[in-house]
């Protein structure tokens, strides 16, 4: 039992993670492309 | 003359059993061509090292001799002392990339990230089998739909079904498109599948491309350490590709470094599938996770797709989330083969390409993820 919910909380923090990871480099991805535009 | 008998004398019906999986994965190699370039040597090493006594691993001889195995030997050094051949193997993979419709099309970013769902509901699954959490969490990396990954992670996490581990990876990779029309088809309604998507991509320029594997590694680098000797070699690979002045050396990574560490790591790998650990119920109830994973990784991007279409006004493919998986390019092939099955009309494939390459970046985030936060519950 105890492993079942160790495993949903590395399913919701994998998953956040993840998703932070992937957003921080569409970000950087936009601002690059912002950038390049402007030249 | 007995002694020409000792190698069947020392037969078992586990080591009988693993020949047929051998023979069967050889099969599916060579007759289905499923990942044939895995599956192959993984298929041969499996006969080679169940042979009784065999010459490829280590051996106590009579007279106390020790006699070192190549494949012993090759596991020792290869995988269980630097994991250098699946992180070797990156350099290519990455050598081999394309981004440029992920980044002329940075909303298919998000989707490489939910379609990783599989993995975690697959760490779950395994939890409530009763393994323990770094068994059950190397049994979910299957879900990343990346072998070298699935490997990596496993090995890192000392987990004992590593064999079992790489066959599911390779083998379910192998029946994507079998295995995703199934998991789409669950979850999206023949109108939804018939959506139509404008392909406008904005221009790449060289800077960008080059800049962006840089980039990467250091966004991830500071984000999930643990993800950096995977995506570090993966961008590596790829900055050589982009950089226009290692055209021979791009090619050597795509070509004959892939494929040497490939045909290396298939029959290395191999050294796990020994009759004593891969005979048992448990590689039985892993396929069956594996497959889980892979299915709860499609519904994961799609449903995403789904839940993303209730706030835009052009309307996503739901099927192209599911391509947020690694298995590239097949996964982007099979979503455009399901388009044009709905509706002949309908192309879709560089936006699934997006959405696939966005999934070679996220699952190697999610093996760092997923050693990082199992690590931290193992203390």
């Amino acid at each position: 039992m105890n492993n079942v919910l160790i495993s949903l909380e590395i399913m919701w923090k994998g998953m956040a993670g993840i998703f932070i990871t992937i957003l921080i480099i569409m970000l950087f991805v936009w601002l690059m492309g912002k950038f390049g535009s402007e030249k | 003359m007995s002694f020409l008998l000792d190698g069947l004398r020392a037969l078992t019906w586990q080591q009988v059993v693993m020949y047929v999986v051998g023979i069967v994965l050889i099969w599916l190699a060579i007759k289905k061509d499923y990942e044939p370039s895995l599956l192959l040597p993984m298929g041969f090493g499996a006969i080679l090292v169940n042979l009784p006594l065999s010459g490829v691993l280590d051996q106590t001889l009579q007279g106390g001799i020790q006699a070192n195995g190549i494949i012993q030997w090759l596991f020792d050094i290869g995988i269980n002392a630097s994991e250098a051949m699946p992180i070797l193997l990156f350099i290519g993979i990455g050598a081999m990339i394309d981004f440029g419709p992920l980044l002329s099309n940075p909303l298919m970013f998000l989707f490489g990230a939910g379609a990783q769902f599989g993995i975690f509901a697959a760490i779950l699954l395994a939890s409530v089998f009763g393994f323990s959490l770094s068994d059950a969490a190397s049994i979910g990396i299957i879900g990343a739909a990346d072998g070298p990954t699935s490997i990596l992670v496993s090995q890192i996490l000392h987990s004992k079904y590593i064999g079992a581990i790489a066959v599911a990876a390779y083998s379910y990779m192998a029946l994507v498109p079998i295995v995703q029309p199934f998991a789409i088809k669950l979850v999206t309604t023949k109108k939804e599948r018939r959506i139509h998507m404008d392909y406008n991509p904005s221009s790449v320029s060289k800077k960008m491309r080059i800049i962006f594997p840089v980039a990467v590694t250091i966004i991830v680098g500071f984000v999930a350490p643990q993800s950096v000797a995977l995506v570090g070699f993966l961008m590596f690979g790829n900055l050589i590709r982009e950089c226009g002045v290692l055209g021979t050396m791009s090619d050597t990574a795509q070509n004959t470094l892939s494929n040497l560490i490939t045909l290396l790591l298939g029959i290395t790998i191999s050294f796990s599938m020994r009759a004593d650990q891969f005979v048992t119920l448990d590689t039985l109830i892993i396929m069956l996770i594996g497959l889980f994973a892979f299915v709860m990784d499609t519904i994961g991007g799609v449903l995403l797709a789904k839940f993303m279409n209730l706030f835009l006004k052009k309307k996503i493919n739901p099927m192209v989330g599911g391509a947020g998986i690694s298995a590239f390019p097949m996964s982007s092939r099979v979503i455009q083969k399901m388009a044009m099955e709905e509706d002949p009309t309908n192309i879709i494939l560089m936006h699934a390409a997006g959405a696939n390459v966005s999934g070679q970046i996220a699952s190697v985030i999610a093996g760092g993820m997923v050693i990082n936060l199992v690590t931290q519950f193992l203390k």
